[in-house]
């Protein structure tokens, strides 16, 4: 079975099951092909830290821990402008869509600092023009992130 | 994940031997140096991080955590943060909370200078 239809047009694409340990691994693959895509080192970090939460997220909440699923990513490149394509079958967004993102607050005492409430703060920071739309039983997010290329 | 642990008098060196501190990671990371911490007899934590290509929001959280876990009695510095990593905690404002150095040797010298 395959998630994505469209993998003729994508520049680069990746199909793999569910899991912290599998994301890990996808993650690696994809940034290996992105350093063979004149892109800075700067540019490809930022694609894995967004990469990084979008793809936990799907594990972590869109699965869950009791069911597995595949997911796909896709990349089509113009000129400066990354766009991603992330794919999965696990359960859908919340009602009220995307996560605003806001930074928790760090101003309290110690033991009140945050431990969570990061990863759409730092997606919608290096990410710009996110869509998420469920299509029958499936997530699909898109997202762009700009690069300069090496500089 | 593997750790290089070195104790002095006043410090305790805590290198992460890893690539990343992810979600598969973060959970190990953060119980390792709760017992590294809990040990130690020095107050002063120094988390080298100079092998760590990268963290995300869960490596980050267990960080927190951890100098959460240690009170306000110890003290946790991190050292030697590589690009993609200190972009996080640039991000995040988490650079705001913690003492970076840019390398885990410049915290001797503050001993030394004091």
């Amino acid at each position: 079975m395959t998630l994505y239809a469209n993998q003729a047009q994508a520049d680069l694409c990746l199909e793999f099951p569910s899991g912290e340990l599998e994301v890990r691994e996808a993650l690696a693959e994809l940034i290996c092909k992105l350093k063979g895509m004149d892109l800075s080192a700067d540019d490809i970090g930022s694609v894995e830290v967004v990469l990084g939460e979008v793809l936990n997220n799907i594990v972590e909440h869109a699965y869950g821990t009791q069911n597995t699923g595949l997911i796909a990513v896709s990349l089509k490149r113009a000129g400066h402008v990354l766009r991603f394509h992330v794919l999965d079958e696990g359960g859908n967004l919340p009602s009220e869509g995307l996560p605003d993102g806001r930074l928790p607050p760090l101003d309290g005492p110690l033991d009140a600092l945050p431990e969570g409430g990061f990863g759409w703060y730092l997606v919608r920071n290096l990410a710009f023009d996110l869509a998420y739309k469920r299509v029958g039983e499936t997530n699909e997010l898109a997202f762009s992130i700009c690069c300069e290329g090496h500089g | 994940m593997k750790f290089d642990c070195r104790e002095t008098s006043d410090l305790l060196f805590v290198k992460v031997l890893a690539e990343r501190i992810d979600a598969a990671a973060a959970l190990k990371f953060k119980d390792s140096l709760r017992e590294f911490t809990g040990q130690a007899k020095a107050s002063h934590v120094v988390l080298d991080l100079s092998e760590v290509g990268f963290i995300d929001s869960s490596g980050l959280g267990a960080v927190v955590a951890v100098m959460k876990l240690m009170g306000s009695t110890k003290r946790l510095d991190l050292a030697g943060l590589t690009p993609t990593v200190e972009k996080v905690f640039r991000l995040t404002r988490m650079d705001s909370i913690f003492t970076i150095h840019a390398q885990a040797e410049d915290v001797n010298k503050l001993y030394k200078a004091g």
